[in-house]
């Protein structure tokens, strides 16, 4: 157990079929908290599917997910519990679009946590102000711009002051000019030491904040190392592939 | 790179450089294409309602007619609104199992739709009426004096309840409940089926129970989604309401056949009762249509 304390993430033999399709072949990592990890890898590689079974939004074939010392089951009341502690920010946006920007980032906290509404306007308005856009607090999802939304979807997520941030594409959606208000925020949020699992195609990003670099191509992880050594000094041919055909343009 | 405010002034210009084109003046072609989509059905529909109302209020036969029928529209607008009122909360149940993960309840609510869905309507009225109530009655009668054999009070009541317990209005309208709890259930599905599953996602990200991501998420989305599907089943209510008239309750159906049995004016009766439904119709799909326009405009 001594090995767990030190991993606030254990993925152990993670299998994930659909059907018939085989998306994780066995899959272990362990995240160490404070750690930015950043997950690249060609379309159908499984990366998705590997971060969306770290909050059980897919629940593994087999294999162990372990978060802060506690394993995953799918017991609903404790998979409620431990997705708190787990922000997750998606490719697109998934705000509210019935609610204002307020009430998407006060919504879980006082339904989850509790909160009562002036404490909860309190904390939105204080991570509406840490992404940059506090003066939209009440405008409507669908009056803001892609970037402004997923930031708002960054503070929707921090406002319930998780413990993990999870970040599936969170720009492969945006118009190039917007990449990089959101980026910045993720690497502010790097900074200030949230453990960070992010699948991304932004390899500027990758390089700037990454402690760790996975390489995962069909269902498996091909290669784990460190940015420097990953984009400069790749081990396997299927990685030196990806990476020419990537960094080419 | 571009600074959002930027982003934001370049999306103004844009905006108002297309507002300007598409102010076209109106020319011959444009006004010919209006006359050829203006909805000239409503102006006839119009034309003939008024004509109807005419020839209701300055022949006196007819007027009489009106008189003894409008007596029975209190009992088919109370019949409509307290059926399709028992019949949304029956419908958001049976919408939530058949979208349900569970077995049990999907398949329940599944079978309720099919049963209903496969039983003409008139047949469903008589069944409940004749049938349905009656059984439940004998049971929760027997179920009373059980209780009231092992010297429990509380079965007092129950053991008094009757066949006659029941009025004929009360089974008309649990009638009309069940049938239109079916019709409903599938407009709720499908309302909640037209919101993606990111919205679900998210909330369950966020730590919300699936209870809580339906009540605070999905359900809010889905019913705005479905409000004219909702408007549109409540016409039709209105409607199927004459259907409950072969119980011999007073509605507005049930009174014309009495007026039109008693007096032999068949087309005053039948023609009055008519008029009075189309008005209804006419009347509360306006409404909807309404509704329908507002959501639009409100993106």
């Amino acid at each position: 157990m001594a090995e767990r304390d030190d991993y606030i993430i254990v993925v152990k033999d993670v299998h994930k079929y659909f059907h018939n399709v085989q998306a994780l072949k066995g899959v272990s990592l362990s995240i160490k908290p404070g750690k930015v990890v950043v997950i690249i890898g060609p379309s159908g590689s499984g990366k998705s599917t590997l971060l969306r079974c770290i909050n059980h939004l897919e629940v593994p074939t087999s294999g162990e997910i372990w978060v802060a010392g506690q394993r995953l089951t799918t017991n609903q009341k404790q998979l409620n519990r431990i997705r708190t502690d787990i922000g997750m920010v998606f490719q697109l946006f998934n705000l509210f679009p019935h609610l204002t920007v307020l009430e998407n980032v006060t919504l879980a906290q006082k339904v989850v946590r509790g909160r009562s509404d002036a404490e909860a306007r309190e904390i939105a308005m204080e991570q509406l102000r840490r992404v940059g856009i506090p003066e939209k607090a009440n405008s409507y999802p669908g009056q803001l711009s892609g970037g402004q939304q997923q930031r708002v979807a960054i503070a929707r997520a921090l406002a319930m002051n998780p413990k993990i941030m999870l970040f599936d594409e969170p720009t492969s959606a945006l118009d190039p000019e917007m990449i990089k208000e959101v980026l910045d925020v993720m690497l502010d949020l790097a900074r200030e030491g949230m453990t960070m699992v992010c699948v991304t195609h932004e390899m500027g990003f990758a390089r700037a904040a990454a402690d760790e670099v996975i390489f995962m191509d069909d269902g498996l992880i091909v290669e784990h190392s460190t940015p420097q050594d990953l984009f400069n000094n790749p081990q396997h041919e299927r990685t030196k592939l990806f990476l020419s055909q990537i960094l080419q343009h | 790179m571009f600074k959002s405010s930027e982003v934001e002034r370049r999306r103004e210009e844009a905006a108002l450089a297309l507002e300007s084109t598409t102010e076209i003046p109106l020319r011959r072609d444009a006004l010919a294409d209006r006359l050829n989509r203006f909805p000239w059905w409503f102006v006839a529909l119009v034309v003939i309602m008024i004509t109807a109302y005419v020839i209701i209020f300055t022949n006196p036969n007819f007027t009489q007619a009106l008189s003894f029928i409008i007596a029975g529209l209190r009992f088919t607008i109370i019949t409509a609104l307290t059926s399709y009122g028992i019949a949304l909360c029956f419908g958001l149940l049976a919408g939530l199992g058949r979208i349900s993960g569970s077995p049990f309840f999907n398949n329940l609510a599944t079978l309720y739709v099919e049963i209903v869905r496969g039983i003409p309507m008139l047949v469903l009225i008589f069944f409940i009426a004749f049938v349905g109530v009656p059984a439940v009655m004998g049971a929760l009668n027997a179920f009373g004096n059980l209780l009231l054999d092992q010297g429990i009070r509380l079965g007092a009541p129950l053991a008094r309840l009757n066949n006659q317990s029941v009025s004929m209005s009360v089974r008309a309208i649990i009638a009309l409940a069940v049938a239109y709890g079916a019709f409903l259930a599938e407009v709720f599905r499908a309302g909640i089926q037209s919101i993606g599953r990111g919205q679900m996602e998210a909330a369950r990200s966020l730590g919300m129970s699936y209870a809580q991501a339906m009540r605070y998420v999905i359900l809010p989305q889905a019913i705005r989604n479905v409000l004219p599907a909702l408007g549109n089943e409540f016409v039709a209510m209105v409607k199927d309401t004459s259907l409950v008239s072969v119980l011999a309750v007073r509605d507005i159906t049930q009174i014309a056949r009495l007026y039109a049995g008693r007096t032999f004016r068949f087309p005053e009766a039948y023609m009055t009762l008519a008029v009075l439904y189309l008005t209804l119709t006419v009347v509360l799909s306006l409404f909807v249509r309404l509704l329908e326009r507002r959501m639009r405009t409100d993106g």
